[in-house]
């Protein structure tokens, strides 16, 4: 798509042709403090001058695959495949802005609706929308799905093993909202189902439950399903899409929606994304979807052609009754999921997910040996898939920075989000790790370990 | 030119209601129909409902717009029209027989004067 800016010239003619002297005529309605300011940037520069900065801010990244990271927590470090860069950033695909113009975009078009039937087959569900920004606002936007559903229901029970960022997203959501939220305690490393079965009421609207967890850990959806189906209100399961080939769909355990982040598919770690949020959900909500849809259909000369479609929702015609104001969708990610999904197919996504379980689990054994290391929630049978907490002898925080200096990223200490975990570690081990690397990384650990412990037992 | 039986009362928001007894029997008059163009899907009320007369209950969606369906009278919905969703074009074709939306039991029969006949209704619509 072009940008072609306007000179100084065409902005002129058009402030006269509105019949205005200046430009700030114009926007003189609108009060002094609301406008934007005069900004006191520094002077432009060269195009070498500009390289060579960007080059200096690039620098201070910590690229991932320079480093050995068992950092997970929502954002995974996958393998991606060579040709998912190659297609992406072809010309004919690569742009921020989405064209959804039937009659110029056909292949943008197509590839949505490619990704939609992919995340159907992949989640279980019947209608996927175009993608939303990120996982986080995938919840928010079901959130709003389901409150609006039945006016009479205005509680939502969240579990408390969702990762919290999407649950602070999702009180953002609810901000102006007339509507509860309640979290259901975490027991174990699991969402507690008893404290479920006493909290669910005819007033909840739906029941959060994200498995694998933020600890790692898968739940019983199956048994959550049962308990939310009997309150009669609607069941959202959020998941990490790459566990999906292992791990039973959300639509055959009753889910009746998926969400999640799908930055595992083919989208690399950044820091501010863009990455990419999913949404399936049964047909009975159709009508009441967020975001874009793309169909299937025939045209006047009896091709098949793609083109947005159920667009009553959307508030270009609902207006104030719109079910979501999302009137976009994450293109460019999920051409990128699309294309990652196409590679790998059913095989490769057992095959990725079986490499996941059987790393992580083998990291998990190893350091479980440590001295002092423990593996949380193993004794309470409950299973994990690629990501564990491990409870150290020493703070968390502290082992990490030790590790760091040698280029290992040990993973998230939990007590950036809960803060009387302070020697909790959340570890995440994914299919990029060589046998040899966990090997390493189980030895820095106990190194770390017994440093640190000596340091405090010094004192 | 629109058809507006005379035996049906109108509201301004375009809504037909057909009494017998104590029971209303509500629709979209063919104007509004001819003005929405093809219906495509039609959000029934909830049987057992309780509204006021001027409250969205419904909602249609054509192809061109998605519009708001306003009780013409107070009361509660007793039933719906189940095969709508399935045939939204019924409001189409067969406005005031098979594409009719709800039923209702009036809680204020007086509300029913307030109503247009179709003389009015056909003046409002400039047929």
């Amino acid at each position: 798509m072009d940008y072609i800016p306007s000179s100084d010239n065409d902005l002129q003619d058009m402030i006269r042709a509105s019949g205005y002297q200046s430009f700030d005529d114009l926007i003189a309605t609108i009060p002094e403090k609301l406008r934007f300011p005069e900004m006191n940037l520094p002077a432009p520069l060269t195009e070498l001058e500009l390289m060579r900065e960007m080059k200096q801010i690039a620098a201070q990244n910590w690229p991932i695959d320079e480093y050995l990271s068992f950092l997970g927590a929502g954002a995974y470090d996958h393998f991606i495949p060579t040709v998912v860069d190659y297609l992406s950033g072809r010309g004919e695909f690569y742009t921020a802005y989405t064209p959804y113009q039937a009659e110029a975009s056909q292949g943008t078009l197509q590839v949505i609706y490619e990704y939609q039937s992919l995340m159907c087959a992949l989640t279980g569900l019947d209608v996927s929308n175009a993608s939303l920004y990120d996982g986080a606002s995938a919840l928010g936007e079901a959130a709003f799905m389901t409150l609006n559903i039945d006016p009479a229901k205005n509680k939502l029970l969240i579990s408390g093993c969702i990762h919290p960022e999407y649950i602070q997203v999702i009180r953002t959501y609810l901000g102006p909202i007339d509507a509860e939220v309640v979290i259901i305690p975490e027991k174990n490393g699991r969402t507690d189902l008893d404290s479920l079965e006493k909290l669910i009421d005819e007033k909840t609207a739906a029941v959060f439950v994200q498995s694998p967890n933020f600890f790692g850990t898968i739940e019983e959806m199956e048994q959550f399903s049962k308990v939310i189906k009997s309150k009669g209100a609607f069941f959202v399961a959020v998941v990490n899409p790459i566990s999906l080939g292992v791990l039973k769909a959300p639509g055959e355990y009753g889910a009746d929606i998926c969400v999640g982040e799908g930055q595992p598919l083919g989208i690399p770690v950044s820091f501010g994304g863009p990455y990419l949020g999913f949404f399936t959900c049964s047909k009975q909500f159709v009508h009441k979807i967020p975001g874009r849809l793309v169909g299937r259909t025939i045209d006047t000369c009896g091709d098949l052609g793609y083109c947005l479609t159920l667009q009553a929702r959307e508030q270009h015609i609902r207006r104030e009754k719109a079910t979501s104001n999302i009137c976009t969708n994450q293109s460019l990610m999920a051409l990128r999921a699309t294309i990652y999904l196409c590679m790998l197919g059913k095989k490769g996504m057992r095959e990725v997910g079986e490499l996941n379980l059987k790393l992580s689990h083998y990291a998990a054994t190893q350091i479980a040996a440590i001295d002092g290391a423990q593996i949380m929630h193993l004794n309470d049978q409950a299973p994990f898939f690629n990501e564990f907490v491990v409870k150290l002898p020493v703070e968390a925080v502290a082992l990490c920075e030790e590790l760091a200096e040698t280029g290992t990223f040990a993973g998230l200490p939990l007590s950036r989000f809960f803060p009387h975990l302070k020697n909790e570690l959340l570890v995440c081990v994914t299919e990029t790790k060589t046998k040899n690397e966990i090997d390493h990384f189980v030895w820095e650990l106990g190194e770390a370990i017994q440093k640190l412990s000596s340091k405090g037992a010094a004192v | 030119m629109s058809n507006v039986p005379d035996t049906l009362k109108y509201a301004e928001s375009h809504e037909w209601l057909k009494v017998e007894e104590n029971i209303g029997i509500v629709g979209i008059t063919d104007h509004a129909q001819y003005e929405l163009t093809d219906v495509v899907y039609v959000e029934l009320p909830k049987v057992g409902a309780t509204v006021s007369k001027g409250s969205p209950v419904a909602v249609i969606e054509s192809v061109k717009a998605a519009s708001d369906i306003y009780s013409p009278v107070s009361g509660e919905i007793i039933s719906v029209n189940e095969a709508l969703p399935n045939n939204p074009a019924d409001v189409n074709t067969d406005p005031y027989g098979s594409g009719w939306i709800f039923k209702i039991k009036l809680s204020d029969a007086g509300e029913v004067d307030s109503l247009k006949s179709a003389t009015d209704y056909s003046t409002q619509i400039g047929g």
